[in-house]
């Protein structure tokens, strides 16, 4: 009797909480559309004038993409304009890129009006999502943009052996949820190095908390040497083959880009101070690799 | 009148053969999935086509042990048993660099690519653990009466170890662990078992 009372006080409690909780959003999330694939769920979710892809209910457990619905164009996420940046500002007119992780597409899709001359090879192991990308994301997959639905690894393996070779290769195959854990070792970066072009580009969204952003960071080390560390809700990792561009020279390329980045309202001088290449990590963490990768269980 | 051709402590060793067996074999195809991404990534095909070999070699395993049981069972060819289960899994460690990429290059698509490799990599030490668990009840099983009982306690160790090596290996094993440190282990472990078991036989003589 005493326990059943217990339970019903702590039961209105939480209620109470959740209903608190709800009343203090300005409004309510609601589910647009829902795609089942082999691997997920791939919802779409609108609040507060934000159109969001994610892959659990709720997005309760992280965003993979979000648009503004009266300015599709602006990034709405931290970490797009921190790719981008890596991007933009450490190669001169990069032609070849390739993104592994579509995501909504954001990158692409602001690729196609920035670098226009580019040819963008995007791949994608989840048909689900490109259909969603491009539905509800206005994703455009017409040339020069490119996608390949296929693992991230075995495309990689594919273009070393027939001798590929991209200016700029973005990672962006990670989500909160789970980390496919090949994508992330020694020997797979060494794979899409071997993919870079003489002073070829790396940029690579990868997490900024938990025991694994010290494994992480030593494994890209061991790859790619010293590399930009730009930091927020996540990191994004920046390095390039023959040693990084002098801050100056990041400068210098991104005030070329001040307008045509303030249509997407990215702010140039903030995306400039997060370059920096402090080793904020435990350098004695192992490194990740096909024989030790368990980034799942070191992402808690 | 018992019909059992080993007597009581030897049939607890059984119990502890079929355990072990059915860890040996969770482990080693939770293994399999990250031995195989590298070259076939670890899309729902790599699974697909690692689940389907290891239900398809032990099935036919269950087979080959009943019938294995026919003639003059004993726990020393038990012992045997386990021994080439182990034995056969050690090509796995060679076979996962060069050959895996060859295999990938000559067959690009991702399911027959992974089932192929699967197959030449897992079915035959799977064949030989699945052989384990039949064969341990013809041991067991002291007279009709009791048959039932006994092949439901072996399916409950057998299958309570199989949970125990995917937990196991999943959660902690990788963590600690280098992949082929696992396996040899895993090996090891059988080799000893085997050993043991190939002992107690003796003994008994």
């Amino acid at each position: 009797m005493k326990r059943a009372s217990l339970l019903g006080a702590l039961l209105l409690l939480l209620t109470a909480g959740l209903t608190g909780d709800l009343a203090l959003g300005q409004s309510l999330m609601t589910q647009v559309h829902s795609e089942r694939s082999l691997y997920r769920e791939v919802l779409v979710y609108e609040q507060d004038g934000l159109r969001c892809m994610c892959f659990t209910r709720q997005c309760r457990i992280g965003r993979q993409s979000c648009i503004e619905l009266r300015n599709p164009q602006r990034f709405a996420l931290n970490y797009t304009r921190m790719m981008l940046a890596g991007t933009l500002f450490t190669q001169d007119d990069p032609r070849r890129i390739l993104i592994i992780g579509l995501g909504g597409g954001s990158i692409p899709t602001a690729l196609r009006t920035l670098l226009p001359k580019a040819q963008v090879e995007v791949v994608e192991i989840d048909p689900a999502v490109t259909k969603v990308a491009k539905r509800f994301f206005s994703f455009n997959d017409d040339a020069p943009t490119h996608v390949t639905e296929v693992d991230g690894r075995v495309f990689v393996k594919r273009a070393a052996r027939e001798g590929r070779q991209y200016d700029v290769i973005l990672l962006d195959a990670f989500d909160h949820e789970y980390i496919p854990e090949h994508l992330l070792t020694q020997e797979f970066l060494q794979e899409v190095k071997s993919l870079l072009a003489p002073r070829g580009v790396i940029v690579a969204n990868t997490f900024s908390s938990s025991k694994l952003y010290d494994h992480e960071s030593t494994t890209y080390a061991s790859v790619f040497g010293t590399f930009y560390n730009l930091k927020r809700e996540n990191r994004v990792i920046v390095a390039r083959l023959g040693g990084l561009p002098p801050y100056a020279e990041i400068a210098q390329r991104a005030a070329q880009f001040e307008t045509a980045l303030k249509s997407f309202g990215a702010d140039v001088p903030s995306m400039l101070k997060m370059f920096a290449t402090e080793v904020d990590w435990d350098t004695k963490a192992r490194v990740l690799t096909d024989q030790y990768s368990p980034a799942n269980l070191l992402n808690h | 009148m018992s019909t059992s051709p080993v007597p009581r402590r030897s049939q607890r060793l059984c119990y502890v053969m079929a355990l072990w067996s059915g860890f040996f074999v969770m482990g080693i195809e939770l293994l399999g999935g990250r031995l195989l991404a590298p070259n076939f990534g670890s899309s729902i095909y790599v699974w697909g086509a690692i689940i389907s070999v290891f239900m398809l070699a032990l099935s036919l395993g269950y087979l080959a042990g009943g019938r294995w049981s026919l003639q003059s069972p004993s726990l020393g060819r038990l012992s045997l048993l386990l021994l080439v289960a182990a034995l056969t899994a050690l090509p796995v460690l060679p076979l996962t660099g060069e050959p895996l990429e060859r295999l990938a290059i000559a067959i690009p698509d991702p399911r027959f690519g992974s089932l192929t490799a699967a197959a030449l990599l897992f079915f035959v030490p799977t064949f030989f653990s699945g052989m384990v668990s039949p064969y341990c009840v013809r041991l067991l099983v002291d007279d009709d009466s009791t048959s039932g009982r006994r092949a439901g306690q072996l399916f409950f160790v057998s299958t309570f170890g199989s949970a125990a090596g995917t937990i196991l290996t999943s959660f902690y094993l990788v963590l600690w662990f280098e992949v082929n440190s696992i396996l040899l282990s895993l090996v090891a472990i059988s080799v000893l078992l085997a050993a043991v078991g190939l002992l107690a036989q003796r003994t008994v003589r």
